[in-house]
């Protein structure tokens, strides 16, 4: 079933549940190469629930981006059944908003306008858009900020102003690949606890690629440990830990018995990094 | 000692105002040095008795320019308009060409490789076939100009449109945006300081054009000018003409570098 060139079979799920909003089931992803096929993800099945907290923890390899750019429907499964909201997707859906680790804003737009980009692109009134945008700026701490351009920012607000076009248009699925991995550790931490406090006023489900465990089991409410060649998943811890989430709880034992088992899943067989 | 002064003031963090300093250093160090030179070959010129015929002095020079001022100004004025004129043609045929190549793989494929291929025909070469074909006019002139003018631009735009970081491209696709979207909000103004690169160089390249096309037949222009006064042993018109022909390049790769910074004023500045 599904060689290159065959469409991925549509299987109707056992028990699709209304609170299911992502459902993956026997996912493969294969790249073609000059050495050959390389299998990405294989036989990945995940179930996201809505308004979920879902971190996807790995080392290089282990496919967490591609998973994400699937889920985004940015490239398609080459096997497999990727539902979102119960149906198969055939193009981006129109509610997802997406944070990279680097910020990518336009330097030619000040940042009002930066975060105003997914707005125009969908064709959102713009008076509603810039209320919702100034609201947004507000929450993460930039306002007085929105006639700045980028290269006048630091690089975590940045991320903030990249952080707050991706919420513009009120996705109900926010899409983040390591979107800190490329700040100091406070600022990490800092827009960390940011992210949460939106996320708490704000429910969507949030899909968080990080290669920092530490991270992966403060935010989310389930981290999905993966490994690679191939690229699958290992794990899937339920983190348990009570929110609002305090940097305390790094000491819990509840927190050190998800990290040792995510741990042991995602260096079997490697040399543990010590990161 | 001066050379570890020289490194003490690269090395100082505090920067703005010591580099607007060592800026308008360097302009007044090069213009005494350009001084200099100028002093230095009128005095070479008369030490040596060298005549007029076969180098002129910088003094000769400027009498040149003062007496032969109508016919500067009106030989100026063709050179001037045939450079505009090819370099306009180019911006109006290669940016469009160049959105074309980025769209289509088809054409990246098909026409790209040919223009590659076609910019290693020396343009001076095609000149004389121009003469041939579209006779003595401004004409073969303007398509010189365009020739060497077109390959830098489509090359430049084309590099810039495509200069659109990966997760950008991603988010855009992920909104789901139009190709003209994507080139309106993203890919043109990613492209702007790439055109603009793309356009110095060609601005260069157009007055020579100009003078390439003068060479081979016409009957007026400054490369004309320098043709005819050459071979009239008019050394010093030939000189003054060269003269205008420098001020003309500067002053146009200026203008270029002036509307870039109002244009594109995100533009990294080297």
């Amino acid at each position: 079933m599904g060689g290159p060139g065959t469409a991925p079979r549509l299987r109707l799920p056992r028990n699709v549940s209304v609170m299911d909003k992502i459902r993956i089931e026997a996912l493969d992803k294969t790249y073609a190469s000059k050495h050959g096929r390389i299998t990405a993800l294989a036989q990945v099945d995940l179930t996201i629930r809505h308004n979920e907290f879902v971190t996807l923890v790995g080392p290089s390899g282990c496919g967490k981006s591609t998973l994400l750019k699937l889920i985004g429907a940015l490239i398609r499964p080459s096997r497999g059944v990727l539902l979102y909201d119960g149906a198969v997707l055939t193009r981006p859906p129109r509610d997802v908003g997406i944070v990279f680790q680097e910020p990518v804003l336009l330097q030619w737009r000040n940042v009002l306008d930066n975060v105003l980009l997914p707005a125009e692109i969908l064709g959102l009134d713009k008076a509603k858009a810039k209320t919702r945008a100034m609201h947004l700026l507000d929450l993460v701490g930039l306002s007085g900020f929105e006639r700045r351009f980028p290269r006048e920012l630091s690089g975590g607000m940045q991320q903030r102003v990249s952080i707050c076009r991706a919420l513009i248009h009120n996705p109900s699925v926010l899409l983040m690949d390591e979107p800190f991995a490329a700040l100091d550790a406070m600022t990490r931490e800092e827009l960390g606890f940011e992210l949460m406090r939106i996320w708490d006023t704000d429910k969507k489900t949030v899909i968080f690629v990080t290669h920092n465990i530490t991270e992966a089991i403060l935010l989310a409410d389930r981290v999905v440990a993966m490994s690679p060649r191939p690229g699958r998943i290992a794990k899937i811890v339920d983190v348990g830990l009570p929110r609002p989430r305090t940097i305390g709880m790094e000491f819990s034992p509840q927190f050190k018995s998800c990290s040792d088992q995510i741990r042991a899943v995602i260096y079997h067989g490697e040399k543990a990094d010590m990161r | 000692m001066r050379a570890d002064r020289v490194s003490e003031t690269i090395e100082a963090p505090d920067e703005a105002a010591e580099k607007a300093g060592s800026s308008a250093a360097a302009i007044l160090g090069a213009a005494l040095t350009f001084i200099g030179l100028v002093a230095l070959w009128e005095l070479l010129v008369h030490a040596f008795n060298i005549p007029a015929w076969l180098l002129p002095a910088p003094s000769a020079i400027i009498l040149a320019l003062a007496e032969w001022r109508d016919e500067l100004v009106r030989h100026s004025l063709v050179t001037l308009y045939e450079t505009l004129l090819g370099f306009a043609l180019a911006i109006v045929i290669s940016i469009p060409l160049a959105v074309a190549v980025v769209h289509s793989p088809i054409l990246r494929n098909t026409i790209y490789p040919i223009l590659l291929a076609f910019q290693s025909v020396p343009k001076v070469a095609i000149a004389p076939l121009l003469t041939l074909w579209i006779g003595f006019g401004m004409l073969p002139k303007i398509v010189v100009v365009f020739l060497v003018c077109f390959f830098p631009i489509v090359v430049a735009t084309a590099t810039g449109l495509s200069a659109v970081p990966e997760p950008l491209m991603e988010l855009i696709r992920s909104l789901s945006a139009s190709t003209t979207q994507t080139f309106i909000k993203v890919r043109f103004p990613t492209a702007m300081p790439h055109i603009f690169v793309g356009l110095k160089i060609a601005i260069t390249f157009a007055v020579i054009g100009a003078v390439i096309g003068e060479f081979v037949g016409s009957e007026d222009g400054l490369g004309y000018l320098i043709l005819v006064s050459t071979s009239q042993s008019r050394t010093p018109l030939a000189f003054a003409s060269l003269v205008l022909l420098t001020a003309m390049s500067i002053v146009l790769y200026y203008g270029i570098a002036f509307i870039e910074r109002i244009a594109v004023p995100w533009a990294p500045r080297g």
